[in-house]
């Protein structure tokens, strides 16, 4: 394998960590209120991050029997009712002990590494091609999006979901920002000269 | 069809050597809230001035109800302002030496309204906005956000068709600014006039139901009606 390769898995690899990570301590953070099981910690989890991508269950329960593994959760319960077997899990004192950690640690200041837009912009300088009319259409995109959140910010009445949203807008706003003071970089000169 | 309440047709405009717009021809339709957006210098607050009938265009055109007005003369320029437009800037400017009632009941005043019937329609938009308790204060004496809500309410005094703001949420916060954006909105959807909201914001530019990117004085994209 190429070194190149080996960085992008490692990489990926943090990547995949740090998503896990993080939606296992807004998890822990809704057991903290109280016991659940694994649709209902989907649908607060989703309510509670309404710019976020859906959680999948699959994500659910695989967090879940992560928690589980490392002693976070407990299963408290499983209820066999008329449908499907339903387990209800509970946080544990060691659960407890992680968000609280985890809640009282800054977070560093984000890497912002070159994104596909930044990169897509680059190589398209590079090669001499519509680099103006990609940051034209992509800044469409992005206004598309923020019509929406803005609209879902009208009728978004829970605090921390205003929050979140507020959280997604910041960051769509400051790509609208590099779009266009990227597209007035390039306007003047097309392309980069290698 | 949908009616256009305002077009302008080729308009030009130059401050000495620097040709402002270049050109620039645009509808807005009655109700519609049209986001004019682009960088600073690019011709944003000057179109905003012709259509508005600040500023006369030297070449081209604009209409209002189908009518040019771009060549009338000051005087019926300034009344067909004073009735038919309500505008916003960005710091209210307010009189600073009169209350706040007497700023919002001014543009009736001066049609003639007897002083009465003026406070008492100033004093209904001010209690509409939230700022009535502050009917006596001098803007001297209001937050930005308070003194934004007594511009807004000077400029819906007359029942305008078209309102034109400025940045008006450009010298608040996030959260006042969103504030005053949605009373803006609401009270002119409500009543059916048109906006054209000039603003370097995105988040205020995705309010509106379009949106029109002027660059170095014409338009570069329109967007998409929403």
């Amino acid at each position: 394998m190429l070194p190149g390769n080996i960085g992008y898995s490692l990489s990926v690899y943090i990547v995949c960590i740090v998503i896990f990570m993080s939606v296992g301590h807004a998890l822990l953070g809704i057991l903290a209120r109280g016991p659940a099981h694994g649709y209902d910690l989907k649908r607060e989890h989703d309510l509670r991050f309404p710019g976020a991508k859906p959680l999948a269950y699959g994500q659910v329960y695989a967090t879940l029997a992560r928690l589980e593994r490392d002693g976070h959760v407990e299963i408290a319960e499983t209820a066999q009712g008329g449908g499907p077997e339903r387990t209800v899990y509970a946080l544990t004192p060691e659960g407890r002990r992680t968000l609280d950690d985890w809640l009282e640690q800054v977070e560093p200041a984000g890497p912002y590494p070159a994104d596909e837009l930044v990169r897509k912009t680059i190589t398209a300088l590079h090669l001499g091609t519509d680099a103006v009319g990609f940051l034209a259409h992509q800044r469409a995109q992005h206004m598309a999006r923020m019509r929406e959140l803005v609209r879902a910010q009208t009728v978004v009445a829970e605090l921390g979901a205003q929050i979140a949203l507020d959280h997604t807008i910041a960051h769509l706003d400051a790509d609208l920002r590099w779009l266009e003071t990227a597209a007035a970089r390039v306007a003047p000169k097309g392309k980069v000269h290698t | 069809m949908t009616e256009v309440i305002l077009s302008t047709r080729a308009v030009e405009k130059s401050f000495g050597r620097t040709q402002a717009l270049r050109g620039v021809s645009l509808e807005l339709a009655r109700g519609e809230v049209l986001a004019v957006t682009g960088p600073s210098g690019g011709g944003k607050s000057t179109l905003l001035h012709c259509l508005s009938g600040i500023l006369r265009p030297e070449a081209g055109e604009v209409r209002y109800g189908g009518q040019r007005v771009d060549d009338l003369a000051e005087a019926p320029r300034t009344r067909l302002r004073r009735r038919e437009f309500g505008i916003v800037l960005q710091f209210g400017q307010l009189v600073p030496e009169l209350t706040v009632e007497q700023n919002v009941a001014l543009p009736l005043l001066l049609e003639g309204h007897d002083r009465s019937a003026a406070r008492t329609a100033a004093r209904a938009w001010l209690d509409r906005l939230d700022v009535g308790k502050l009917a006596e204060a001098l803007p001297g004496e209001l937050s930005g956000g308070e003194a934004q809500r007594a511009a807004l309410a000077r400029a819906l005094v007359t029942g305008p068709q078209v309102v034109f703001a400025d940045e008006p949420t450009g010298a608040l916060d996030t959260v006042g600014g969103e504030a005053l954006l949605d009373v803006l909105l609401s009270t002119t959807r409500e009543r059916g006039a048109s906006v054209v909201l000039v603003t370097h914001d995105n988040r205020v530019a995705a309010h509106a139901d379009r949106e029109v990117v002027l660059v170095d004085g014409a338009f570069t994209a329109a967007g998409v009606r929403s």
